[in-house]
C-alpha cells in the first residue's frame, strides 16, 4: 500500500470511530445536563460539598463558584509541588523551585499542561497522580461546564439562573470523564502503557550498559491527559515517549480521545438548544478546519523544506519510526486545533510551514474542534460574530438561536475576542525586547528563534501547552509571564462567556420569521469558517511573517 | 460588594470541600485501583514490557538502547567517546542517547546550522561502517527520534546493517535476514503508523543465538 493511502486510510479510520460514537455519547451528555435526578454517590459528594443541588445560580454566582473552586485548585497543586519533598512517593526528588511550582499549578489549573520541567527529573509520584491528574480531570470538566452554561443562555430564556456549578461539576467527573477513563486505562495498558509506582527498573543491556527504565501510573493519566485536552506528558518525551503511545494503534487511540469530547459536544449543542442541524453545522466549521490544517501539515512534512530535511532525506528529525511523518501530523494538527498540546513529535523540528500549521491552529482560539467545552463555547462566540456581522451586510437585526443579539452581548463577544491575542501579541512583544529572555530561545540562527518565543506565549494564551520545546523557558520571566497569560488566557474569557450566558437567558426568545437568516446552512457554515479564519488572520498574520513565513517562504 | 463577602466566603467553604473530595476520588482511589486492574491483567504490560535473554533482564522492547563500546579517546571534557559496536545492529542517534530518565528530542530548526551538520556527520559515519555508498543511508538513521528513546529503525536501515552483522558475527547473510524479516512489523492492521524493525527485539534474538 502507497504511503499516502495508508495515511488517509488511518484519517479514515480516525473520522469512522467518532462518527460511530457521535449520537450516542452526544446524546448521553446532553442527558446528563439535563437529567434532574442525583445518582446517589452524587448526593453523598453534596452532601459533604454542603450544596443543594437543586439550587440554580445566577451567571455571576456560577462564575464566582468555578473562580473559587479554581483558585483554590492552582493554591493545593502550588503546595503540593513545594512540599513534596516530605511526602510520600516523591522518589527522593527536592521541592518544586517556587517560580517553576507557579507556573506548573497555573498550567494545570487553566488546562494548559505546559511543561517547563523535564517530569522525570522533578515531579514524583505522589504530585503526578495526586496533584497534576487531578486537575487534568477538574480543568477538563470546568471547561465542559462553561460551555453547558453558554448552551443553557441560549435555551433557556426569561431566566437569570444558568444552572448549578457544583452539580454540572460533579455530573461532569463522574457520569462523563471518570467512566471513560477507566475504560481508557485498561485499553491503554493492554497496548502496552506502563501503570506501576516503581521508582526505575534497572536493566542490563546485551552490551553491557545499565539503564533505569521509569516507572509510574502513567496509563492512568495518559487518558485523562488526552480526554481532558490537558497534554502534560508524565514524562518529558510527552506522547512521543514508548511508555506513553507506544504503537501506531494506541496513537490512534488517544487522538480519538483528544478529539471525543469536542466534537460530541456539538450533538449535546444541538439536542439541548432542540435543533440537531444547528449541532451539525458547527460541527461541519470545525471539521472543515480541521481536515484542511491535517492536509497543508501533512503536505508540508512529506515535502520536506529546510536545509537539514533536505540533507536528512525526510522531515524524521524528532519523529518516531513507529508514527512517521502522517501519523505525526495528525496528532499535531488534533493536538493544536484542542487545547490538548499533548505531542507525539517535536513540533520545533518540523519544517518552517509545517511548524507553522499547528502554530496557526491554535491561534484560530481552539475552536476546531477545540478544548473540552473551550472549543464548543469559542466556537458559538464567533457564531455570534458571524451572526452579526451577517446582520450588518444585510441590514438586519442579528439574531442566533431565537436570541437577539444587541449592543451588551455584542460587547461580551468583544471582549472574548480580544483576550486572548493581547495577552499572546503583548507577551511576545515583550519577551523580545528583554535580553534574559531572548537567551531563551535554541535556534538563535533563523526567525525559527522568534517562532518559539511566539509559540510559547500562543501555546499559554490558549491554553494549549504544547512548546517549540527548543525554548528554555525554565526562568523567572518565562514561569511568570506564562503562568500570569495562561491564568488570564482562561479566566477572563470564562467570565465574559458565562455573563454572555447570564444576557442570553433573560431574554424573551424572538420568533423565527422569513427574514431570520439561517444558521444551518451550507451558507452560514462557509461564513463562520470565513469569520474564523479572517478575526485570526488579520490579527496574527504581522507576527507569523516575522516567524513561519519567513524562514519558510 | 459587602453584601456579597458571606456568599464568597461560603463559596470558598464548597470549593475547599469539593477539592478535598475530588482529590481523594481522582488522586487516590482511581490511579490506586487501576494500578492494581492493569497489574493484575496485564503484569508484563504494566511493568514496561521488560525482555530477558539466558533469564537476565536486559531491556524493554518499547525502549531503545544504544549498542555502543569505547573507542578509546576521550572527548574535550574526558568523558569516553562511545562509537557503534559492530557486531550489533544500530539505532538511531538520541538526543538523550538513550538515557531512559531524560527523554527528549533535539528541538533543532529545520533550517539549523548544528542539525545540518550533525546530519552530514552521522551519513558519513554510517555509510563508512556498513561499508556503503553514503546515499544509500536512510533518513532515519541521521535523525534523532522525537522520544530519545525510539527502539525502531525502518526496514532500510535494517537491511543496510545486515551484511555488516552477519560478517562481525560469523554468521551467514541469510540468516541474519530471516532474523530480521521475523521481527519486522508492517503497518498495523496494514495502514497505522509506519513499517519498522525493533532493534532490541532484534539485538535480543542476536544475543540469544550466542
Amino acid at each position: 500500500m502507497s504511503d499516502t493511502a495508508a495515511g488517509l486510510l488511518q484519517v479514515g479510520l480516525l473520522l469512522a470511530c467518532l462518527a460511530a460514537v457521535y449520537r450516542p455519547f452526544g446524546g448521553y451528555m446532553a442527558r446528563v445536563y439535563t437529567s434532574d435526578k442525583d445518582l446517589r454517590i452524587e448526593r453523598a459528594t453534596y452532601k459533604l460539598f454542603g450544596v443543594d443541588s437543586k439550587v440554580d445560580q445566577t451567571w455571576a454566582v456560577y462564575a464566582r463558584s468555578l473562580i473559587a473552586f479554581s483558585a483554590l485548585s492552582v493554591v493545593l497543586l502550588y503546595l503540593l509541588q513545594r512540599l513534596q519533598h516530605w511526602l510520600p512517593l516523591s522518589l527522593g526528588l527536592p521541592n518544586v523551585e517556587s517560580g517553576l511550582a507557579f507556573n506548573t499549578a497555573a498550567s494545570f489549573v487553566s488546562n494548559t499542561n505546559w511543561q517547563s520541567y523535564v517530569p522525570e527529573a522533578v515531579m514524583g509520584h505522589l504530585v503526578q497522580f495526586a496533584g497534576l491528574a487531578v486537575q487534568n480531570f477538574l480543568s477538563a470538566a470546568v471547561g465542559i461546564v462553561v460551555a453547558i452554561a453558554l448552551i443553557r443562555g441560549f435555551s433557556r430564556s426569561r431566566t437569570d439562573r444558568l444552572g448549578n456549578f457544583w452539580v454540572d461539576l460533579t455530573r461532569t467527573v463522574l457520569r462523563v470523564l471518570l467512566p471513560i477513563a477507566v475504560i481508557g486505562t485498561v485499553a491503554l495498558v493492554a497496548m502496552g502503557v506502563v501503570q506501576n509506582f516503581s521508582g526505575g527498573h534497572e536493566v542490563t543491556s546485551v552490551v553491557g550498559q545499565t539503564q533505569t527504565l521509569p516507572g509510574g501510573t502513567v496509563a492512568s493519566q495518559e487518558v485523562i491527559k488526552e480526554l481532558g485536552t490537558n497534554g502534560g506528558g508524565y514524562y518529558n518525551a510527552n506522547s512521543a515517549h514508548p511508555f506513553e503511545n507506544p504503537n501506531p494503534l494506541s496513537n490512534l487511540f488517544e487522538i480519538f480521545l483528544l478529539l471525543v469530547i469536542p466534537v460530541c459536544l456539538t450533538r449535546t449543542f444541538g439536542l439541548m438548544v432542540k435543533d440537531k442541524r444547528q449541532g451539525y453545522a458547527i460541527l461541519g466549521v470545525m471539521a472543515t478546519i480541521w481536515s484542511a490544517f491535517v492536509v497543508l501539515a501533512t503536505l508540508f512534512e512529506v515535502q520536506g523544506a529546510g536545509s537539514a530535511t533536505q540533507a536528512a532525506g525526510a522531515a524524521m528529525e524528532g519523529k518516531e519510526t513507529r508514527f512517521g511523518e502522517w501519523a505525526s501530523t495528525l496528532f499535531a494538527v488534533s493536538t493544536t486545533g484542542t487545547s490538548t498540546g499533548a505531542v507525539n513529535s517535536m513540533h520545533d523540528s518540523f519544517t518552517p510551514l509545517g511548524g507553522g500549521v499547528p502554530l496557526f491552529h491554535m491561534m484560530l482560539g481552539e475552536v476546531t474542534p477545540g478544548g473540552t467545552g473551550t472549543g464548543l463555547y469559542g466556537m458559538l462566540i464567533l457564531a455570534v460574530l458571524a451572526v452579526f456581522v451577517a446582520g450588518l451586510m444585510v441590514g438586519r437585526t442579528p439574531e442566533y438561536l431565537k436570541k437577539k443579539i444587541t449592543a451588551r452581548e455584542m460587547k461580551l463577544v468583544s471582549l472574548y475576542i480580544l483576550t486572548t491575542p493581547t495577552l499572546v501579541l503583548v507577551g511576545t512583544s515583550i519577551a523580545m525586547g528583554l535580553a534574559t529572555a531572548r537567551a531563551s530561545i535554541l535556534n538563535t540562527d533563523s526567525p525559527h528563534g522568534f517562532s518559539e518565543v511566539l509559540y510559547a506565549f500562543t501555546s499559554a494564551g490558549n491554553n494549549n501547552g504544547s512548546a517549540f520545546a527548543g525554548i528554555s523557558a525554565n526562568i523567572p520571566f518565562y514561569n511568570t509571564a506564562l503562568g500570569l497569560v495562561m491564568l488570564l488566557g482562561r479566566f477572563v474569557p470564562i467570565v465574559f462567556a458565562l455573563a454572555l450566558a447570564g444576557s442570553l437567558a433573560r431574554q424573551h426568545p424572538v420568533p423565527v420569521t422569513p427574514g431570520t437568516l439561517p444558521t444551518h446552512k451550507a451558507l452560514f457554515v462557509t461564513m463562520l469558517v470565513g469569520v474564523v479564519l479572517i478575526v485570526t488572520g488579520l490579527t496574527y498574520f504581522p507576527a507569523l511573517t516575522l516567524g513561519p513565513l519567513a524562514e519558510g517562504l | 460588594m459587602a453584601s456579597n463577602l458571606p456568599g464568597s466566603v461560603r463559596q470558598f467553604g464548597v470549593a475547599l470541600r469539593a477539592l478535598l473530595v475530588f482529590t481523594a476520588i481522582l488522586g487516590i482511589v482511581y490511579p490506586l485501583v487501576m494500578t492494581g486492574v492493569a497489574q493484575a491483567l496485564f503484569h508484563g504490560n504494566a511493568n514496561g514490557s521488560i525482555i530477558k535473554v539466558n533469564g537476565k533482564e536486559v531491556a524493554s522492547d518499547l525502549i531503545g538502547q544504544a549498542y555502543t563500546m569505547d573507542s578509546g579517546k576521550k572527548d574535550s571534557d574526558g568523558k569516553a567517546i562511545m562509537v557503534a559496536d559492530p557486531t550489533w545492529f544500530q539505532t538511531r542517534p538520541s538526543a538523550s542517547d538513550y538515557d531512559a530518565k531524560a527523554s527528549g528530542g533535539s528541538n533543532l530548526g529545520p533550517n539549523n546550522a548544528d542539525l545540518l551538520a550533525a546530519i552530514e556527520e552521522r551519513r558519513k559515519t554510517v555509510a563508512a561502517l556498513e561499508g556503503v555508498d553514503p546515499s544509500q543511508v536512510p533518513p532515519d538513521a541521521v535523525t534523532a527520534s522525537g522520544s530519545g528513546l525510539d527502539p525502531n529503525i525502518s526496514p532500510a536501515y535494517a537491511a543496510l546493517q545486515v551484511n555488516r552483522v552477519a560478517r562481525e558475527r560469523s554468521l551467514s547473510v541469510e540468516q541474519v535476514q530471516k532474523l530480521v524479516k521475523d521481527i519486522t512489523e508492517g503497518r498495523t492492521l496494514g495502514f497505522l503508523g509506519e513499517p519498522r524493525v525493533n532493534v532490541v527485539k532484534l539485538n535480543a534474538a542476536l544475543a540469544a543465538l550466542g
